[in-house]
């Protein structure tokens, strides 16, 4: 597609928020996208990731802030005005007009004279391989395929910007892996700025250039996928990166960012992602994969091991995956290259550089009521 | 089963008739069946019937044919005008009513102050019964009622407005008892719009004027057409509003009028009940019309909760 239309060096989110009725869904969101990246907003449901998009969009006014796309503000233009293009998680496409008339829809209403539609319509659905649908109804095709029709409608008139709101959710598992390469195909080919809204943080890693974690509205991290994936913010961005094995322990030895972790049971290594000092509680978090049962053929006791109990085992085709129990009752997911017999019990072992440790946050005992004390207490 | 060739079934016959929806759970359509035959195809049957035996009047008049009441119908202008008569009624009530309900639904779709009580205003009217509206208007816009005593205090008028007893009298109670419903319709058809293929619109570029023309207009049309066809019904068989405060000898001399007038001051069954076929034969003639246009729309999903 050989229209460039307008261009931009940079868009920025100065404080974005959005409250509904004195509830916060968005709080001070700041960002600068550059012209050609693919950012995602990645979080669990609720967080405000869709609000934000929507904010963007238009479809939400702010309540704070100020959205600018070199130094112009656009959160005041109305959404039709804003020139961006959005994907929608249920496709929202116009299921009266055909195929090639929701793609065309957009370029008509920037009345863009007729030949040169025909033409970019035609391309666009050989971008998405709808050739052979271009004249059926959207009801009339599967999900997979409508959801290249909404793609093809978002980035047929070249937006500033485009918005995908969790695109792939409808989809099945296959199908979903096939459009996210996809999308990123598109991405590459057109060099549209994108801003892709997902709750899956595979989803998020493989695609995005750079990643925006949101927790209850408000942001937890941002950085590039190899950030977030070996060096994230605190537990709540590691849990969120599948860092699966969350442990409360307490500090016993510090040195440098070498700290040393345990309780009465087990004693393990680590690294400290802030400060903390000896007698803190902290969490520790640690992948699956980095968390592995030692080989029985192994020399004796390796090094910064655990022992637990094997509880379930589960064929991944190239390595097993293991439920253990500790001997305090924790619940572990590991990995192992041969098949442990469930009762059994094993050794663990981690790198030190792979166990992240993060101080916990405060729980302030007092202030909770008598039954969420005693939860915590239970949890602790 | 393999393609081309049927294998026969070897379930009971009983499961087989279960298959194509002959179980006895179709019992329960035994109550809906016997209301049916007794208040509607035998009383409708029978009027038919009456229809093809004209009185010993309409006989002297028009001839001793069984059809002599249809020619009776189509040949005295007193009687054929008022399809006419009730056509000017019906039809600009029910486009009105749909015309009308469209942009006050769309504003009581989204959420604001008072939205609850606007919505139970609107739709009150339908509690209230024709004779109890026919009186409220006679009182209220009558020639000596507040309205017309308080536009000439006012100094806004000179002599009061003829607005009771008349055309406008009728047109005005049936918009009173016909827009709760035609609102009522097309809001529940409007919530059927997904309203993120608004906002896809509204995304790509669409003011609220294209919005509108080019993808709520499509996907509402096969509901203002049923909006259309139930208000237009309900217009057309208007009776007492046009007796009570309409010109009933006169501009308002409506089809049901005149059926009645057949019956009970004729007593002339026959010509009653030969007008009142004709009068479903005219609403046929509209829905048909309504229909035959409605099937040049999209008519699939709408992809909302519908």
């Amino acid at each position: 597609m050989s229209h460039s239309t307008s261009t931009f060096d940079s868009l920025q989110l100065k404080n974005v928020g959005r409250s509904f009725g004195g509830q916060d869904a968005l709080v001070g969101l700041n960002l600068t996208i550059r012209q050609g990246e693919f950012i995602a907003l990645l979080g669990p449901s609720g967080c405000g990731k869709s609000t934000a998009l929507n904010c963007i969009a238009g479809l939400l006014p702010l309540t704070h802030g100020e959205i600018l796309i070199d130094a112009e503000r656009v959160d005041l233009l109305p959404a039709e005005r804003r020139d961006f293009g959005m994907v929608f998680q249920n496709y929202a496409l116009f299921p009266h007009l055909t195929v090639e008339k929701n793609i065309a829809f957009g370029l008509q209403m920037r009345k863009v004279p007729k030949p040169e539609i025909k033409r970019r319509v035609a391309e666009a659905i050989a971008l998405v391989k709808l050739e052979q649908h271009a004249t059926k109804l959207p009801g009339q095709l599967s999900g997979g395929q409508q959801q290249r029709v909404a793609i093809a409608r978002a980035v047929v008139v070249e937006p500033r910007l485009v918005l995908m709101d969790e695109p792939l959710s409808n989809l099945d598992a296959k199908l979903r892996l096939e459009m996210r390469t996809e999308i990123r195909r598109l991405h590459l080919a057109l060099g549209l700025t994108t801003l892709y809204v997902t709750h899956d943080q595979e989803e998020a890693l493989s695609m995005a250039d750079r990643l925006v974690v949101l927790r209850e509205g408000r942001v937890q991290q941002i950085g590039t996928p190899e950030e977030l994936h070996n060096s994230p913010a605190n537990a709540h961005v590691a849990d969120f990166m599948g860092y699966r094995n969350l442990i409360d322990l307490t500090v016993t030895a510090v040195d440098g960012s070498a700290v040393t972790i345990g309780d009465h049971a087990l004693s393990l290594r680590g690294t400290a992602c802030e400060p903390v000092a000896v007698g803190a509680r902290v969490r520790a978090a640690i992948r699956p994969e980095d968390l592995l049962v030692v080989p029985p053929t192994a020399s004796a006791r390796g090094d910064n091991t655990v022992s637990a109990t094997v509880t379930v085992v589960e064929y991944h085709g190239r390595e097993f995956a293991v439920g253990v129990t500790t001997a305090t009752g924790r619940s572990l997911h590991v990995r192992s290259d041969h098949p442990p017999v469930v009762g059994s019990t094993v050794e663990l072992t981690a790198d030190p550089a792979r166990v992240l440790v993060f101080p916990s946050e405060a729980i302030d005992l007092d202030s909770l009521s008598v039954d969420e004390r005693e939860l915590a207490e239970v949890r602790q | 089963m393999s393609r081309g060739q049927t294998t026969k079934s070897t379930a009971s016959l009983r499961h087989r008739l279960a298959e194509r929806g002959i179980d006895s759970s179709l019992l329960m359509l035994v109550p809906a069946l016997i209301f049916a035959v007794a208040l509607f195809i035998y009383p409708f049957s029978y009027g038919i019937g009456l229809t093809f035996q004209p009185s010993a009047a309409t006989q002297a008049q028009w001839g001793t044919s069984i059809f002599a009441n249809y020619i009776a119908f189509f040949n005295d202008p007193f009687i054929f005008d008022s399809i006419w008569l009730t056509m000017r009624l019906a039809l600009p009530v029910a486009l009105f009513n749909v015309v009308v309900a469209v942009p006050v639904a769309f504003k009581l779709r989204h959420k604001f102050v008072g939205k609850k009580f606007l919505t139970i205003l609107l739709v009150l009217p339908i509690t209230l019964g024709t004779v109890l509206t026919a009186q409220g208007l006679l009182i209220f816009a009558g020639r000596q009622g507040w309205l017309n005593r308080f536009l000439l205090d006012i100094g806004l008028i000179d002599a009061p407005l003829a607005l009771v007893n008349n055309y406008l009298g009728v047109v005005f109670s049936l918009i009173i008892s016909g827009f709760p419903f035609a609102f009522l319709l097309i809001s529940s058809y409007l919530s059927g719009i997904d309203p993120s293929i608004e906002a896809a619109a509204k995304t790509m570029g669409a003011d609220w004027l294209q919005r509108f023309r080019r993808v709520i207009l499509p996907l509402l049309a096969p509901g203002l057409a049923t909006t259309f066809i139930l208000t237009f019904v309900l217009a057309f068989s208007v009776f007492p509003s046009a007796r009570l405060v309409g010109d009933a000898m006169g501009s308002t001399r409506v089809m049901a009028l005149m059926a009645f007038r057949a019956f009970g001051e004729q007593n002339d069954y026959p010509m009653a009940s030969t007008i009142a076929i004709m009068m479903g034969l005219v609403e046929l003639v509209v829905i048909a019309v309504v229909l035959v246009w409605r099937s040049f729309m999209y008519k699939g999903s709408t992809g909302g909760k519908g």
